[in-house]
């Protein structure tokens, strides 16, 4: 499904990631780990289309991410590694969510309230205003919702509290076959049961991929 | 087209709630207000009627002070969006980038416009309620100006804004392209002149270059159609066009200039790594 050919990425002149080739097919759920500055994120946004490669290619069921973005970012989910301060409301959030990806929102509710999270009270609310941990379970509640086949989470936990990590882990049980789904996460022992593939960076390259 | 005006809708809605939409209704609403408590639209200077002079003065401020509004505004929220990570996640659902970009645009221009414009409209009713002579002519003039004058530095702020890293940055060129136009390029222009090595002529087409320089020259040209007031100057403007002409150059222009700029600034952000 995602295919990544020689991929560079330099900014200035350090090189975030150097000649990376990987290939994320169906079923592959993936942990993704390495240091601080590894190339982690860099990676990911490559294959949103955010950053032009200085060499190689992003594969997206044999599109660009950049050239298809449309196309390609219909079948993705994404929650960042930190929740942006978006000031829209949470109502005008969910229409933009609703009209720019064919989401429905009455997905995201249900999932909001898998996740434990009081929507209806807050849809007046800017998001901003959230606390960090009901902002990263609105941001993993749209994801889910937005039913993709590849789902990427750069360490979408950091701010959620045990239960609320259950909870997450539960629903991604739930809907994993068939999908790609790639954590960046610094706790492997979080996600064990969760992946079968497990892939390590260092000074942006791949430095181990293995099955389990 | 539905995604483009919903960013539109969107845009609209989020600066309506904002801070600084509320100071900046409140400065030229207040502008107006005090106009009218100051009691210029009574006074008859110059022979020009009341409402026609309370017209001229808002205009003329306007001119100093929109453009800084909107340069400040647009580029820190259009490059604050980047440097918060706001952009990036909202660039993760499928829109395209032009609908993302040219929605942005409706939306901050009817922000900023609307403001500005009904400020005049309320002045022309209140106006006419006291019963000063509306003067028409003038009104839609300086309508068309204020249109011009949003879409020249809309277009300029949304440059900038795709060129610069980071909203801070974005704000020092900001300031700076106001400075300039505001007046070291006349200070410039003027010295020049003064050194008599160059044709006036030519100094005077460059001067009308700047769209902050057509705007002062039209806002009065109203007034004096021979533009007696500009001394020279109106001289070899009205040598270049009519004054019907120069009307049309200084809204048309600066629109024109305006859309340029703008679409230069999408194909920067189209081109460049958007986070
Ligand atoms: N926009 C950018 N401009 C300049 N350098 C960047 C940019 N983005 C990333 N880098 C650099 O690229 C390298 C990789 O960064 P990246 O964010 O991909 O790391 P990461 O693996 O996600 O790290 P972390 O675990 O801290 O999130 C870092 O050295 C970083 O400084
Ligand atoms: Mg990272």
């Amino acid at each position: 499904m995602i295919e990544i050919k020689n991929l560079t990425k330099k900014f200035g002149k350090a090189v975030s990631l150097n000649n990376v080739s990987v290939n994320f097919n169906k079923n592959d759920h993936i942990a993704l780990m390495g240091a601080n500055g590894a190339g982690k994120t860099t990676l990911i946004r490559l294959m949103l289309g955010y950053y032009h490669p200085n060499d190689g290619q992003v594969l997206i069921n044999g599109l660009d991410p950049i050239n298809n973005r449309i196309d390609v970012l219909k079948n993705i989910s994404f929650v960042p590694q930190l929740p942006p301060p978006i000031s829209l409301n949470l109502d005008d959030l969910l229409s933009y969510i609703e009209k720019s990806s064919d989401t429905k929102r009455e997905d995201i509710f249900y999932y909001a309230k898998e996740m434990e999270l009081d929507l209806q009270g807050n849809m007046n609310k800017s998001f901003f205003k959230l606390s960090g941990g009901m902002k990263q379970k609105l941001l993993i509640a749209i994801s889910l919702a937005k039913k993709s086949d590849i789902m990427i989470f750069d360490e979408p936990t950091a701010n959620l509290d045990p239960k609320a990590r259950d909870n997450f882990y539960r629903l991604l049980k739930e809907i994993r076959t068939e999908k790609v789904m790639l954590f960046v996460t610094h706790r492997l022992d979080e996600v064990e049961s969760l992946v079968n593939r497990q892939i390590y960076m260092d000074l942006g390259e791949i430095v181990s991929d293995e099955k389990i | 087209m539905k995604n483009l005006l919903l960013i539109a809708y969107l845009d609209l809605k989020e600066s309506l709630r904002a801070k600084w939409f509320l100071i900046y209704s409140l400065v030229f609403g207040g502008l107006i207000a005090l106009f009218f408590i100051a009691g210029i639209t009574e006074s008859q200077v110059m022979g020009f009627s009341g409402l026609s002079r309370l017209l001229l003065m808002y205009i003329q401020i306007t001119i100093v002070i929109l453009p800084i509004f909107i340069l400040i505004t647009t580029v820190r929220s259009i490059s604050g969006d980047r440097d918060n990570h706001t952009l990036e996640y909202m660039l993760s659902f499928p829109i395209s980038l032009s609908q993302y970009y040219w929605g942005k645009i409706i939306g901050r221009f009817v922000t900023v416009f609307l403001p500005v414009f009904l400020a005049m409209v309320i002045a022309v009713i209140f106006g006419a309620m006291k019963g000063a002579e509306v003067p028409w002519s003038l009104f839609l003039l300086y309508a068309g100006l204020l249109f011009a004058l949003t879409s020249s530095f809309l277009g300029i702020a949304f440059l900038v804004s795709s060129i610069v890293r980071s909203s801070e940055m974005g704000l020092g060129v900001a300031f700076f392209v106001w400075i300039f136009l505001l007046s070291f390029l006349d200070i410039a222009l003027i010295s020049l002149m003064m050194q008599n090595r160059i044709n006036d002529g030519v100094i005077i087409a460059i001067a009308l270059i700047n769209p902050m320089e057509v705007f002062r020259v039209a806002a009065i040209s109203l007034f004096d159609p021979e533009l007696t007031v500009m001394g020279p100057v109106a001289f070899y403007i009205l040598d270049m066009m009519s004054q019907l002409k120069f009307v049309l150059f200084s809204i048309l222009y600066p629109t024109v200039l305006g859309l340029l700029f703008a679409f230069i600034g999408y194909n920067i952000f189209r081109k460049k790594d958007l986070v």
